[in-house]
């Protein structure tokens, strides 16, 4: 080879230095949360009946879907931690290698340093060597950590060789998207696009996956997904699909060096696509430019609160021998016990959700802020827009996305719910449990605003609040906090529909404040200077 | 009336005085060429001139509104190219350019196309890719396709090349044939000499010269390059003369205006064999507003 691979183990080394925080903190944060959460599953089931009542509530279809298939029928601590973590922790993992490999391959050229880094004595391809061999090491380090992690947890259930198999498959995975991602930033001419085109690889082998798993059909075997479900460590011990990915992972490897050896400096093989050279009719409005800009994150957003409404949905059905088998649980039920459970469980459901929906909502108000940071604001403001109109666009977005995503969370909630459920909750009961809180998203985006308005500097106080609120309430019940301080939060007045009546007054008070708050905003980020 | 109209204008950050009383007014159918360092105050000017920063003193007025008060009217009829074009990187130029047109409502079509023509930009790219002088190319195309009366152009041409620049002022010469005003801060001396009627230099906040470059040069230093038969040494013990250097067979240095007659009167005993005169450069009456760091040190030193 010798003049082929001039320089790339020096490029190698001079990678891992660059990166060497980056890498650690992925390795360890993903080994960390991977040996946390069986020692987690030991704490709250520590014995078998109990393990078995969560196999039950996990035989269901949306379950499969996320999760892949499970050996229910032996649900041992690892059998769990497989079914449960696995495939999750396997979309992490290629998260990472694709971040990671559009990094140290196209990033790097698109800004310029593989332009100097080839005008020294390095051959062309050496680059890219030094970035495949780097991801080999981290995710062979991660292997091996989670091997040596797991067999020394030392929980029954999970033995050396089934550690072996689970650290392999997410270091298997790994090296799979980092071969994807290599070949995608060859192809493209952006780090942006290549990232984005690997993406696409990603969520398109966890759909063929949940479907193929669902449906029980070969299907699997085209998603790399497919393959780490059919590994199933700590129970079949199935060790094959392993060698699959890694060897797909160094085929694509290669695949990238000999397209890297046909191509110019910049250059990729799918040229980006021409935009636009007019806006459409519908980019005419401020309005139209913020939802324009947020299109992407609204939609993930969409996405993610949808599914998390059709996870959430999936459990009502085998809620009652849930909660009878998990004491802790049962405490925090507070209405009254002669409602079904599912019922009863509803309105916390719908409390998590909203506090999720109302992130969304607040992020999208803070993209103004960035705005302001990046001097885009004042060609904006530099024509005929006015400072209230600009804001009052914002916090439109802001309250459209609260209520979409709680009202998404909800939707999922349902139709999840009426297939898993032999008495289904009623349509009234889901989504008034859900429109009951949108008065409080609306007081947090009115908080938000009001602290965008006077003093942006301090914007992200509004996350504490939120914060506050979620603890005061969620785990209010658990820890006896008092009930003044759970009313401090917006979420403290709601009533839990179904199992109470709605407070009307208590709404309407929520809603007043919410445009109360908002006009002071407004008010302020019209006397004040725009960074 | 003036188009535009600055009285006493202050503006502190905390305790920094960004603007300390600044006065400059803008005539319909003029180029105010605004001119002044970086830090200067020259942003700072007109980002209270938009509205975007709150005066804490003194009268600010466009069209004889209020800058602050009157924001949206005013920017109705007006054009702004920034400093630092900042763009939507996942939006393509011609969507801006577009978009921009909307929000403004009043855009010549026709003209918009040409302009891109002539500017040379490829409107289907994405903002992420254009360099600094293909954003600032967008923010001309928009704001010279405009129906504007004002133009206020905060150093526009700073990404653009030689060819570019070029286009740039003749856009400045047709908007200002139309009976526009433009409001051209710029560091670029050479542009304002060509462009501007009247020029303000700014100076830590405070406008220490305005008027046409004809009224300033009369203020100021001529340049002169004399050689002489016999030498004379004491050239630069002269009163009003200054940066006197060796060239050639002769002497390079500027007079102050009202000395040039009692320099003329001591040098002509020595024989004039050359005599050249320059008027002062824009830059040379920049250097003399500016130079007076290094002028206090040598007074110091003597």
């Amino acid at each position: 080879m010798g003049s082929s691979m001039a320089g790339s183990a020096r490029l190698t080394r001079f990678i891992v230095r660059r990166d060497l925080f980056r890498l650690f903190l992925w390795v360890m944060s993903i080994s960390v949360v991977t040996l946390a959460v069986p020692l987690a599953f030991q704490e709250l089931y520590p014995s078998q009946k109990q393990r078995d009542v969560m196999a039950e509530t996990m035989r269901n279809p949306a379950m499969t879907a996320m999760v892949g298939p499970g050996d229910l029928e032996n649900y041992t601590l690892g059998a769990m931690t497989t079914h449960q973590m696995l495939l999750l922790t396997a979309v992490a993992v290629a998260l990472m290698n694709i971040l990671l490999a559009v990094r140290f391959t196209r990033a790097e050229e698109e800004a310029g340093m593989t332009e100097m880094i080839r005008s020294l004595s390095v051959d062309r391809r050496s680059p890219l060597l030094s970035a495949v061999t780097v991801l080999l090491g981290v995710n062979a380090v991660l292997a091996f950590f989670l091997w040596i992690g797991l067999t020394s947890l030392r929980i029954e259930g999970i033995e050396s060789f089934g550690a072996l198999l689970y650290g392999g498959t997410l270091g298997g995975v790994g090296l799979f998207f980092g071969g994807v991602t290599v070949v995608c930033a060859q192809l493209l001419e952006s780090a942006r696009g290549a990232t984005s085109l690997a993406m696409s690889v990603l969520v398109g082998s966890y759909v063929i996956q949940s479907s193929g798993n669902v449906t029980e059909s070969v299907m699997i075997w085209l998603s790399p997904f497919g393959w780490v479900t059919s590994v199933q460590p700590f129970s079949d011990n199935n060790g094959w699909p392993i060698v699959f990915l890694i060897v797909s992972g160094l085929v694509l490897g290669s695949v990238a060096g000999i397209l890297q050896g046909k191509r110019d400096l910049g250059s990729g093989f799918i040229h980006q696509k021409r935009g636009r050279s007019h806006a459409s009719v519908f980019l005419k409005t401020p309005l139209a430019l913020v939802l324009r800009l947020q299109r992407t994150g609204i939609s993930i957003w969409a996405i993610g609160m949808l599914i998390l409404g059709l996870s959430y949905g999936s459990i009502l059905g085998d809620l009652e021998s849930f909660f009878e088998g998990n004491e802790l649980l049962a405490n925090m039920l507070a209405g009254n016990s002669d409602r079904p459970v599912a019922e009863q469980f509803l309105p916390m459901l719908m409390l998590v959700m909203a506090f999720i929906a109302t992130i969304p909502g607040i992020l999208a108000l803070h993209k103004l802020l960035g705005e302001e940071k990046k001097g885009r604001v004042d060609s904006v403001l530099g024509r005929s827009v006015s400072k209230t109109r600009l804001l009052g666009v914002y916090v439109l977005v802001a309250v459209m996305n609260g209520v979409v995503m709680n009202s998404l969370a909800a939707a999922g909630l349902w139709v999840a719910g009426r297939s898993v459920m032999a008495e289904p909750l009623t349509s009234a009961s889901v989504f008034g449990a859900s429109a009951v809180l949108l008065p409080a998203i609306a007081v947090m985006i009115g908080v938000s605003c009001l602290i965008v308005g006077i003093a942006p500097r301090w914007s992200s106080l509004v996350w504490l609040y939120i914060v506050y609120s979620f603890i005061t309430l969620y785990l209010g019940s658990l820890f006896h906090v008092p009930e003044w301080a759970a009313k401090l939060s917006p979420f403290g007045w709601v009533s839990e529909w179904p199992s109470e009546s709605i407070n009307w007054i208590a709404e309407g008070s929520l809603l007043a404040t919410a445009a109360v708050l908002v006009v002071i905003g407004v008010f302020g980020y019209r006397k004040r200077d725009i960074l | 009336m003036p188009v535009l109209d600055v009285k006493g204008l202050k503006k502190t950050f905390g305790k920094f005085k960004a603007l300390d009383g600044v006065d400059f007014e803008v005539r319909k159918g003029e180029v105010f060429g605004f001119i002044g360092p970086n830090g200067a105050g020259k942003s700072t000017t007109i980002r209270v001139l938009l509205g975007l920063l709150k005066r804490d003193g003194g009268t600010a007025t466009i069209f004889d509104q209020d800058v602050w008060s009157d924001a949206v009217a005013i920017h109705r009829k007006i054009a702004y190219v920034p400093g630092d074009v900042n763009l939507w990187p996942n939006l393509t130029g011609g969507e801006v350019i577009d978009l921009f047109a909307s929000i403004q409502g009043d855009v010549n079509v026709k003209l918009r196309e040409e302009l891109i023509v002539k500017f040379d930009l490829d409107t289907s790219k994405k903002c992420r890719t254009y360099s600094k002088g293909n954003r600032q190319k967008v923010a001309l195309v928009a704001a010279f396709a405009s129906n504007a009366e004002l133009f206020i152009l905060d150093e526009p041409t700073s990404g653009l090349d030689p060819l570019m620049e070029r286009v740039f002022q003749q856009c400045v010469e047709e908007v200002k044939a139309a009976g526009k005003s433009v409001l051209l801060s710029s560091h670029i001396l050479s542009e304002v000499e060509r462009l501007c009627d009247r020029v303000g230099i700014i100076r830590s906040g405070v406008i220490v010269e305005t008027g046409t470059l004809a009224e300033l040069r009369h203020l100021t230093r001529t340049n002169l390059y004399v050689e002489l038969n016999s030498p004379a040494t004491d050239i630069g013990q002269l009163p009003g003369v200054h940066e006197l250097v060796e060239a050639g067979e002769g002497w390079k240095f500027q007079v102050d205006g009202e000395k040039l007659d009692a320099v003329m009167s001591y040098l002509s005993p020595y024989g004039i064999r050359r005599l050249e005169s320059a008027p002062p450069t824009l830059e040379d009456l920049f250097m003399q507003h500016y130079g007076d760091v290094t002028g206090r040190a040598e007074a110091g030193d003597s």
